[in-house]
C-alpha cells in the first residue's frame, strides 16, 4: 500500500457527498443530450419517436429515464446542500440539527413513496 | 498488546517511488507514531530522515501520512492507527519530498504569503493599541482560527490541492479569513483580492477533508465558505 494514496481513509461523509455530486453531475452531462435528442424527434421524426415510446413502456428505456430523474434529484439536492452550507453561516450545532431534519424528512418521504408503489 | 513487535513500513527516498522498507519495532504501552519513527532512526537505520521539534503538538513540524491519513505524529498514539499490529508511514501528501519523511514546506508557506496571510498594520508605536471587542461576532470568528500550528495536515488532506497545485489551500485561506475578521488588521482589500483570483477560495468544493483531519480541530472549510461570501459580496458591491 502507498501510505500517501489511501482513498478509503478519506471516505468521511462530506467527501462522499462531494464524490456523489461530481458523479451525478457527470452522469447528467452525459445523459441529458441523449434525453433531448429523443424529445427532439417529436419535431424531426414523429414516427421514430412513436416507435421509441412504444418500446420505452418497458425495460431498458424506463430504467434509463428513472436513472435520469434519480441523477437529477441527487445532483439537485447535493447542489442545494452545498449552497445552503456555504451561503448561510451555520453554527456546528445547527448543522447537526439540519442534517438530522433532512434525514428524518427523507425517511418519511421514502415511507410514503413505498406506500404509493 | 497482542505482540511485542510492531510491523512498521516506511516509504523512503525522494523520486524512488514506493521504495518501502519494513522494520520490526519493539512495542511499548505508551508510544506515539513519532516515537516509533525515532526508534527506527536511532536503533535500526540512522540514515532515515524525518522532522520534529516540540513533541507536544505546538510546532507543526512532524506531520506525516499514517496509513493514508495525514496526522501530527507526536500526538498520535500508535494504538490508534495500528492495523493488525502493522502501520505504513510516508511523507506528507501534496508537497515535494526532500528525503524520506521530510517534505519541502516552501510551497505551503509561500501560499500563506500569497493569500496575504500576514499582519497589515496601519498604526505606529505612537498610536494607542487598537481596541478588540472580545464579544463581537468578528472576534469570535477570528478566535476560532488562531490556533493553527502550520502543520500542513489539512493541505495534505485536500483533494483540490492535489488536482490543482496552484490552489492556495485550506491553511492559507483560514489565515486570510482570521485576519479579515481581526479588528487590528487593515488589509481587507488586499486579502479579498488575493483570495478571489483563480488560485483562491472559489476552488474549494467543501469536501471537508481539511476540517475532518485538522489535529487542532479547526474548521478551514467553514472559514473558506466565509471568504466565498465576503468576496462575492464585495464583487457585487463593485458591480453595482
Ligand atoms: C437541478 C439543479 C442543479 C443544481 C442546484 C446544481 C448545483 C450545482 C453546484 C452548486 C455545483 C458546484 C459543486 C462544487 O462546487 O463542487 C454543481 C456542479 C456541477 N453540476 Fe450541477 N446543478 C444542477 C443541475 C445540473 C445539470 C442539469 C447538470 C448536467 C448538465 C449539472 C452538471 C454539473 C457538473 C458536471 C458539475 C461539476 C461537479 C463538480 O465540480 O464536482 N448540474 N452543480
Ligand atoms: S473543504 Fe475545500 S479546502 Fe477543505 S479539503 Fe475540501 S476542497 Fe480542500
Ligand atoms: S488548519 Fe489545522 S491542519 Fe491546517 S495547518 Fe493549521 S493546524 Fe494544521
Ligand atoms: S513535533 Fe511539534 S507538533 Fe509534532
Amino acid at each position: 500500500m502507498n501510505a500517501a494514496n489511501g482513498i478509503v481513509s478519506r471516505a468521511h461523509p462530506l467527501w462522499l457527498a462531494y464524490v456523489l455530486h461530481r458523479l451525478s453531475g457527470i452522469g447528467l452531462a452525459v445523459f441529458l443530450p441523449l434525453h433531448f435528442w429523443v424529445l427532439a424527434m417529436a419535431m424531426t421524426a414523429p414516427a421514430r419517436l412513436d416507435a421509441f415510446l412504444a418500446m420505452s413502456g418497458a425495460g431498458v428505456a424506463k430504467l434509463a429515464e428513472f436513472g435520469l430523474v434519480f441523477l437529477l434529484a441527487v445532483h439537485m439536492f447535493g447542489g442545494l446542500r452545498l449552497m445552503a452550507l456555504e451561503w448561510l453561516p451555520w453554527r456546528p450545532s445547527q448543522k447537526t440539527l439540519a442534517a438530522g431534519a433532512a434525514a428524518a424528512s427523507f425517511l418519511i418521504a421514502s415511507f410514503f413513496l413505498l406506500k404509493a408503489v | 498488546m497482542t505482540s511485542n513487535f510492531l510491523k512498521v513500513t516506511i516509504e523512503r527516498g525522494a523520486g524512488a517511488k514506493n521504495a518501502q522498507r519494513v522494520f520490526e519495532v519493539p512495542a511499548h504501552e505508551n508510544q506515539t507514531v513519532l516515537d516509533v519513527v525515532s526508534w527506527i532512526q536511532q536503533c535500526a537505520d540512522p540514515t532515515l530522515s524525518y522532522r520534529f521539534a516540540c513533541r507536544v503538538g505546538m510546532c507543526g513540524s512532524c506531520a506525516m501520512m499514517v496509513n493514508g491519513v495525514p496526522r501530527w505524529t507526536c500526538r498520535t498514539h500508535i494504538s490508534k492507527v495500528l492495523d493488525d499490529n502493522a502501520v505504513t508511514i510516508g511523507p506528507l501528501r501534496n508537497l515535494p519530498t526532500i528525503k524520506d519523511l521530510v517534505v519541502d514546506m516552501d510551497p505551503f508557506f509561500d501560499k500563506w504569503v500569497a493569500a496575504e496571510g500576514m499582519h497589515h498594520g496601519g498604526r505606529t508605536r505612537e498610536h494607542p493599541i487598537a481596541p478588540v471587542d472580545e464579544k463581537s461576532a468578528a472576534r469570535i470568528e477570528a478566535n476560532a482560527g488562531i490556533e493553527c500550528i502550520n502543520c500542513s495536515v489539512c493541505y495534505a488532506a485536500c483533494d483540490t490541492v492535489a488536482g490543482n497545485p496552484e490552489y492556495l489551500g485550506p491553511a492559507a485561506l483560514l489565515r486570510a479569513w482570521t485576519l479579515l475578521n481581526d479588528a487590528r488588521d487593515e488589509g481587507r482589500e488586499a486579502i479579498l483580492d488575493a483570495v478571489s483570483d483563480k488560485s483562491g477560495c472559489h476552488n474549494c468544493h467543501s469536501m471537508g477533508s481539511c476540517t475532518a483531519y485538522c489535529p487542532n480541530e479547526l474548521d478551514p472549510m467553514s472559514a473558506i465558505a466565509g471568504l466565498k461570501r465576503e468576496t462575492t459580496k464585495s464583487f457585487l458591491g463593485r458591480v453595482r
